[in-house]
């Protein structure tokens, strides 16, 4: 679809931004440009739609040199969509959404069913948003519109320049499903730059590193993960990612523990503690004093057992800790007293008794999860026998 | 004098009080104009200029003219292109370029520039951008620049009378002349009304097209 072939780009004050770049993205797919700034990506990208030219090589889409595309012609048949949105200000949304069919031409009511169609595309109500101005729309409706804009004159190619960069991360997460969403039914041919590597592992169909103007590696993430082509590539995916033996002796408990479990103060009643285990979703409850000393567990069989007690609070029924460890401890002696006691949970204290956290299975498995495989959120599983609430 | 002696001399007088106050109003309004015609292109040619002492040299001739004093500038005029409306218009139009030239200059400058980046992307072309994009965003700088001229220049006419222009300015002179009290009051309160009634007026004008344009930048989430 898109073909660089020996591209070079050298700019007036001598600085060499990209090195014989030959690169083939793919009908349909995403491909995902990445690495550190400066490395060349955005420049390589503005090739694609003549926002830069090659000083050196071609430039090729569907076999067609685009040096001989007036520049303006092909910008409006390649959707683009930048860092920090650049909706126009004195414009409706749907203004805004029309931008590009407009200056290609097409009557009013296509457009009108086009930009209708596109804000129902991402869950915005037609008749709510289409005639509001951009600054009142939040940063991530903002580059939703951003998205919507790239699409409305339909075009097979579409460009993303980190365009979710500046987004908060719940909005970017939300985003990038979107596009993921999106892309599943549109198969557009995606060219998308971020230095993000979970951005990129999350989004791509195939990722092509960069560094100083050249291209380190393309691949699948997969491929990449798995076999990164050098020492950049591997620091650039992340050492978290890549323990390829992870040792236990080099986790501490501190790493592994849940932070925040369920924990209450030895007053409680015990219709109150039901309560916040149903709520919680647990099945026992560590008791820990208003000065964060660690006084005990309590499980909900003990409870319901006492229910009928009504004077009894969880300083009667609670047992303490045999085995406690301390921060600083390594996982290994945590696993070790969880599996030699059938314990199931390990409390961890700082500071004589006062506690900070909690060794379950559930918080093992998880960081496991997390360096044995890319960290993507669908790929940590849910461990439901654990007294951790989230 | 009481009220009804005043009233009495404005209904006497009252052909040459208009004929002075439109005059006035003429000369403002080519002096401003001409200065718009001028000042907004040049204005938009600096801005997409990079050879940065030519911006510089510009700015410089427009601040020095700003600078001399108006009576000093008719007098310069004077021998050069004689006396009239004419001349009179040309001088009051030399004020009137820096003023429109800054702000002007200032309004395309304060477009964000990931506007023009999305626009020049999406495939408008030069002309596109400027009419559509530019045009609009600067729209409010420049059109405060036109009000703060045309108030300037209003009260400058005032003097345009020494070259022989006429105007408002012509009512104090001659009042000034015959020892006139009324006169000199009806011409420098004439003056002072047309100036806030025309900046009124130009306020209303802006706020009517800018109605629905949003200048402020939209909202960067960094």
């Amino acid at each position: 679809m898109i073909r660089f072939d020996h591209v070079n780009k050298t700019y007036e004050d001598g600085f060499v931004a990209l090195k014989d770049i030959n690169l083939e993205f793919k009908e349909g797919e995403l491909t995902v440009l990445i690495g550190p700034s400066g490395c060349g990506k955005t420049t390589l990208m503005k090739h694609i739609n003549r926002l830069n030219n090659p000083t050196k090589g071609r430039v090729l889409i569907k076999d067609k040199n685009i040096a001989e595309i007036d520049p303006v012609k092909l910008r409006r048949s390649i959707g683009y969509v930048i860092q920090n949105v650049g909706l126009f200000p004195h414009m409706t949304i749907a203004q805004n959404v029309a931008v590009v069919p407009k200056l290609l031409g097409w009557d009013k009511e296509k457009i009108a069913r086009r930009v209708d169609e596109l804000l129902k595309l991402v869950n915005l109500d037609p008749d709510t948003y289409r005639s509001r101005y951009p600054s009142e729309l939040s940063g991530g409706q903002q580059q939703r519109i951003g998205v919507i804009r790239a699409l409305a004159a339909e075009a097979d190619i579409i460009l993303f320049d980190e365009p979710f960069s500046a987004l908060d991360p719940i909005s970017r997460e939300q985003l990038q499903d979107e596009l993921v969403r999106l892309q599943q039914d549109l198969k557009k041919t995606i060219v998308f730059v971020t230095h993000d590597m979970d951005e990129a592992i999350k989004i791509a169909d195939t990722i092509v590193l960069m560094k100083d103007g050249e291209v380190m590696q393309t691949g699948s993430p997969e491929q990449i993960l798995r076999h990164p082509a050098n020492d950049f590539v591997k620091t650039f995916i992340g050492t978290k990612r890549l323990y390829a033996e992870p040792s236990e002796e080099t986790f501490l408990v501190d790493d592994v523990m849940a932070s925040h479990p369920v924990t209450a103060y030895p007053t409680r009643g015990l219709a109150e503690s039901i309560k916040l285990m149903q709520k919680s979703r647990v099945d026992s409850l560590v008791v820990v004093d208003r000065a964060g000393e660690l006084k005990g567990h309590v499980s909900i069989f003990q409870v319901l057992d006492k229910y009928r007690e009504e004077n009894r609070t969880l300083a009667d029924l609670m047992k303490p800790f045999e085995y406690v460890v301390e921060v600083g401890t390594p996982v290994s002696v945590a696993l070790n007293l969880l599996n030699d006691h059938r314990l199931p949970y390990v409390p961890v204290v700082k500071d004589g008794n006062r506690f900070v956290g909690l060794i379950t299975k559930g918080s093992i498995v998880r960081h496991l999860a997390e360096v044995y495989t890319p960290a993507t959120e669908d790929a940590v599983p849910v461990v439901q026998d654990e007294v951790v609430a989230e | 004098m009481s009220i009804t002696d005043y009233w009495d001399f404005l209904v006497s007088r009252r052909a040459d009080i208009w004929t002075a106050f439109l005059d006035h109003l003429q000369i403002t309004f080519w002096a401003v104009l001409l200065g718009c015609i001028v000042a907004i292109p040049v204005a938009v040619l600096l801005v997409g200029n990079r050879i940065s002492w030519v911006n510089s040299l510009v700015f410089t001739i427009a601040n020095v003219l700003q600078t001399i004093p108006s009576l000093a500038l008719l007098a310069i005029l004077l021998p050069l292109i004689g006396v009239g409306r004419t001349p009179a218009i040309l001088a009051l139009f030399l004020y009137s370029l820096m003023p429109i030239l800054r702000n002007t200059y200032t309004g395309f400058q304060a477009v964000d520039r990931n506007v023009l980046e999305a626009a020049r992307g999406m495939g408008y072309s030069s002309a596109q951008r400027l009419f559509q994009i530019q045009m609009p965003l600067a729209f409010p700088y420049i059109m405060s620049g036109i009000r703060v001229t045309t108030v300037y220049i209003i009260s400058w006419a005032t003097l345009a009378t020494l070259i022989g222009a006429g105007g408002l300015g012509q009512l104090i002179v001659s009042g000034m002349g015959t020892n006139k009290k009324e006169l000199i009051v009806t011409g420098a309160l004439l003056a002072v009304l047309l100036a806030l009634a025309v900046d009124f007026v130009l306020g209303r004008i802006e706020k009517w097209i800018t109605v629905r344009v949003k200048s402020e930048p939209v909202a960067n989430t960094q």
